[in-house]
């Protein structure tokens, strides 16, 4: 396993005082949250600055932790020393206020064998049956899923206590049936797929939050969904039928005269499917051709002719 | 580590006709009905109707985003309140933005 400096990982020096320590959590971890932040890796360095702030804020943890040695480098391999910890009691908890499947092996190695007390109550004695809790995730979906349904696999990780009492971490795959027309901000949720429940008792819930990919093509606002349609000037001036994708196939659009762009075309129903289903609107752009050869330039050159057309007339110069 | 590839049950959508009731949020995001009471007052969510109180299924990403923000940063509930409506607006106009860059190329 390999050693992990949480000093480093925190940003401040061995000797760094609490106060500094808390105010450089603080700052990273607003930076890294993952309801704030979108990098990439936002998920994991903020699971990792928690992990270290959980043994330097509490003193006896850190204590046990400088009491390694600062010889070790982040990512050397790893064995605590027989005896490490002898004198140390870990009031706190092994995990005080956060998932312990957010934890390192390191950490685990360390401190994850006292693990009374605290927490979110996982291991808390308990008096007979105790239903599992309800368990969270996100799943990602495509807009056709919406239409057609679909199987989505995620995968899940998982704390379940095992034969010794110490929480295992499952990784687990679940193939979840997308109803159709799901539509964003709703949840999915799945009976007895949440944590176990103790003594018997069932297990939690699972609940799913769709979050829609975005799509090449179309974007949506609850159960509308908007296509951004290219057409030529001359379409989008003397009228045309246009062909146009749908998430359902593409299809012949008929574009009136006189639309501008940013004109919608409404194709009632074509939304996301429900027992009232959204509406399809085709927002028309005009795709401006290039002036590319001689006989375009004077298509061009034809039009400033023909039009007396100040396109600033609206800007007062 | 234990890998299980298992055919989750029937699911149920909670979709936006989907109404929770007060029991309902507090199970669902593991906080008690003083907590849900105090997120309502800081303007976090909304019920619905208040007669009986019915939320609708958004409540329950709001809930949870501000108890987040506020176990991991500190932020009491009204400044959660403010970041989670700030967070809604950046993704809208994230959205937005995805949209008119593909519009431009």
């Amino acid at each position: 396993m390999e050693y992990k400096d949480y000093y480093k990982i925190l940003g401040v020096e061995r000797g760094a005082d609490q106060e500094s320590i808390k105010r450089s959590y603080r700052k990273l971890a607003r930076k890294y949250h993952p309801d704030v932040s979108k990098e990439a890796d936002a998920e994991a360095k903020f699971k990792e600055l928690n992990e270290a702030y959980e043994v330097l804020k509490d003193p006896e943890k850190r204590t046990a932790y400088d009491q390694l040695g600062n010889n070790w480098q982040a990512g050397q391999d790893f064995r605590p020393p027989p005896g490490w910890d002898q004198g140390f009691e870990f009031h706190g908890g092994g995990y005080t206020q956060v998932d312990p499947e957010q934890f390192s092996d390191f950490f685990e190695s360390l401190f994850g064998r006292s693990r009374f007390g605290g927490g979110r109550g996982f291991y808390q004695g308990g008096h007979g049956a105790r239903r599992g809790e309800n368990t969270h995730a996100k799943i990602l979906i495509d807009v056709e899923d919406s239409y057609q349904g679909a199987t989505r696999t995620i995968t899940l990780r998982h704390s379940d206590p095992g034969a010794d009492g110490r929480p295992q971490i499952r990784e687990r795959a679940i193939n979840v049936k997308i109803p159709k027309g799901i539509a964003p901000g709703q949840q999915i949720r799945l009976s007895g797929q949440g944590e176990a429940g103790f003594g018997g008792a069932e297990a939690g819930d699972l609940y799913l939050e769709v979050e829609f990919k975005p799509h090449a093509l179309y974007h949506l606002d609850g159960k509308t969904v908007y296509l951004d349609l290219p057409v030529a000037p001359w379409e989008a001036a003397l009228g045309a039928t246009v062909r146009a994708p749908t998430p359902t196939g593409p299809v012949d659009l008929r574009i009136p005269p006189n639309s501008r762009a940013g004109s919608k075309l409404r194709l009632k129903g074509r939304g996301l499917p429900a027992r009232e289903p959204g509406d399809l609107f085709v927002v028309l752009q005009i795709a401006l051709p290039p002036a590319d050869s001689e006989a375009a330039k004077n298509a061009y050159r034809q039009m400033e002719q023909a039009f007396n057309f100040e396109p600033r007339a609206g800007l007062g110069v | 580590m234990m890998g299980r590839h298992t055919d989750a049950p029937m699911p149920l959508v909670l979709d936006d006709d989907y109404h929770l009731t007060l029991g309902d949020l507090c199970r669902i995001c593991g906080i008690t009905a003083e907590q849900v009471l105090a997120l309502v007052d800081e303007g976090v969510i909304e019920p619905a109707t208040r007669e009986p109180w019915r939320f609708h299924v958004i409540c329950i990403r709001r809930v949870r985003c501000a108890y987040r923000l506020n176990r991991d940063l500190g932020i009491n509930l009204a400044g959660a309140a403010l970041a989670v409506e700030l967070l809604e607006e950046i993704e809208q106009l994230r959205a937005r933005l995805r949209r008119l860059e593909r519009m431009e190329r």
